[in-house]
């Protein structure tokens, strides 16, 4: 059994304990083995990061945590209860919201309306209620705008939330993107290369983000990055992947001391 | 001959200004329910990328099982909800039936399935409510016959209460679409879903809900259409042919734009009615009305090949 219990960071923070667990994951696509036997786990209000050099299975291992992919073999616990086989829409009824490597927000709709899609996984009210614009539906959506509004606060684009997303340069859309995650207030935030494509200042911000999201809201988050030095800076714990194994697992100071680690990904580039 | 096409209309339009009026006011009845059509059209194109072919023949169905239920002697109001129901009920069983196997299929096998769902309600409403011409009811839904004579400038205006009840109601069906897509969750997550799968997924929007939902309203632009073109025509397969009137507007407006929908609909409505009334009877015998709408959104295509409305098509390099 696993240690369930909660752990102390370096820097003095309480983690809570396992929120969800990968046990003995395997993928595969036709003949090809994306991820083989890979176990971690996530606690609760951590950020875990899960790196790894091109083709090694990230992005995959992120997407069976969604919901888009089945494991060919293994079992996804989600506190503390294996979960049944599920389509991405249920997974992220369950509470766990999610963000693309290559930007997914629907361009032809403000960032308003964008953010509050990410309400959905939060509609009580029935569709009659809301045709009818009566009862129930009246007061979510009141409830839902007061949320969203906090949220575009937070990650300050209150100046760009009537404008049509498709208009937007990159770096802004990657944060309408994580705001509409975080408007679903999810228990376990995924971001999938966050940074990938901005310019030193935009990752800057995006950091911030990211550790004042952890801190403010206490969001446990599962990220995958490409950016050593942020990856270090930003996470708890890393999870190392290439080839679709793990080879490495533990705080930032312990990875980067590992020898396989460095083989793999740090020190030999093998791109 | 010259003069016939450039100068004599708009001299005739001027000089009976209460024949301009009534023609504008009969271009707008018809492109009222083009709208509607076409509105079903986009809805169900936005959020499955499937060109809906049996949006007419539904029109059809909808008509008869509500005369046919009236025919067993089932009250009028009770058969337009029981209708609803029957269309609430087609909407599932094509998703359930029809869609969800084929999910992922390329467009053009979605195309055919919807052909083919046409063929089998044209077979399938023969066998339950015989293929002769129908009375619409509309007395016993209490649409009001007679019209109302106006005297503008003197002239002399004609509006068929008919006609009224059908700008109101498809008006007012219109508008509370739009409120329900642009105000509340469920329409935010039709509109999501017609611009990003994926990511509509990832926000917990489950498609069949979606696809359920969108084929119902379908349904119920059908049902309003089919009674308020049945009140005017009678109830036969014949109605089919308002739903591919509507592709013209569909062309006009672009395949994904509701506001492209809504004026392209009112456009053609009024524009056909003008060249028929001032240019196609004078000049080509009348009966352009079949054609115009295509002509003119051939036209549209050669400048704008996404229509008035659609999404601008960048390529980027």
């Amino acid at each position: 059994m696993k240690d369930t219990a909660g752990y102390v960071t370096a820097d003095g923070r309480q983690i809570g304990g396992t929120l969800m667990e990968m046990r003995n994951i395997t993928l595969k696509f036709g003949g090809v083995t994306a991820i083989s036997d890979i176990s971690f786990d996530i606690h609760e209000g951590e950020i875990r990061a899960i790196i790894g050099p091109n083709g090694a299975g990230k992005s995959s291992m992120l997407n069976i945590i969604s919901g888009f992919y089945t494991p060919t073999i293994g079992e996804v616990w989600y506190k503390g209860e294996k979960r049944p086989p599920m389509k991405p829409f249920e997974v992220a009824r369950m509470g766990v919201a999610r963000t693309f490597q290559n930007i997914a927000l629907f361009e032809g709709m403000t960032v308003l309306d964008n953010v509050m899609t990410g309400r959905l996984t939060h509609m009580k009210s029935s569709i009659l209620s809301q045709a009818l614009w009566y009862g129930k539906a009246q007061q979510e959506e009141m409830e839902n705008r007061e949320i969203v509004e906090k949220v575009i606060d937070f990650l300050e684009i209150q100046r760009i939330r009537k404008t049509p997303v498709g208009r937007l340069p990159y770096g802004l859309k990657k944060r309408v993107e994580l705001a509409r995650a975080l408007a679903a207030e999810p228990s376990i935030l995924l971001l999938d290369e966050p940074m990938a494509g901005m310019n030193v200042e935009e990752k800057e911000d995006m950091s911030r983000f990211i550790l004042d999201v952890n801190d403010e809201f206490g969001t446990t988050i599962c990220l995958i990055e490409h950016d050593m030095g942020v990856v270090m800076d930003l996470s708890d714990r890393v999870v190392v992947m290439d080839y679709g194994k793990k080879i490495g697992d533990g705080t930032p100071q312990e990875v980067r001391a590992d020898q396989a680690v460095i083989d793999a990904y740090l020190g030999v580039p093998h791109e | 001959m010259l003069a016939d096409i450039f100068i004599n209309p708009w001299i005739d339009m001027v000089e009976a200004p209460d024949f301009l009026l009534q023609v504008l006011w009969e271009g707008l009845v018809s492109g009222i329910l083009y709208a509607l059509i076409a509105l079903g059209f986009v809805l169900i194109f936005r959020s499955s990328r499937i060109f809906n072919f049996a949006q007419g023949i539904m029109v059809v169905f909808a008509a008869l099982t509500l005369v046919g239920l009236h025919a067993y002697g089932v009250p009028a109001w009770i058969a337009v909800a029981l209708t609803l129901g029957v269309m609430f009920i087609l909407a599932v069983t094509i998703e359930r039936v029809v869609l969800r196997p084929l999910v992922g299929q390329p467009d053009i096998i979605l195309f055919m399935a919807t052909i083919g769902i046409t063929l089998f309600l044209i077979g399938f409403g023969e066998i339950i409510f015989g293929g002769e011409n129908k009375q619409m009811i509309s007395a016993e839904l209490g649409i009001p016959t007679g019209d109302t004579v106006l005297e503008p400038w003197g002239g002399l205006l004609i509006l068929q209460h008919l006609d009224i009840t059908v700008v109101i109601v498809a008006t007012l069906l219109v508008a509370a679409l739009l409120a329900f897509l642009n105000f509340t969750q469920m329409g935010r997550a039709i509109r999501a879903l017609g611009d990003d799968h994926q990511a509509a997924l990832s926000v917990g929007i489950s498609l069949q809900t979606i696809w359920v939902l969108v084929w119902f309203i379908a349904g119920i632009i059908a049902l309003v259409t089919g009674i308020a073109w049945g009140a005017r025509a009678g109830v036969s397969f014949a109605l089919e042919v308002i739903a591919y009137k509507a592709l013209p507007v569909l062309m006009l407006g672009g395949l994904e734009s509701i506001t492209g929908a809504i004026v392209g609909g009112l456009m053609i409505g009024i524009l056909e009615k003008l060249f028929e009334i001032y240019w196609g009877q004078p000049l080509l015998g009348g009966n352009t009305e079949t054609w115009f709408a295509f002509v003119l959104a051939l036209i549209v295509l050669l400048f704008r090949p996404q229509g008035l409305f659609g999404e601008r098509i960048i390529e980027r390099v």
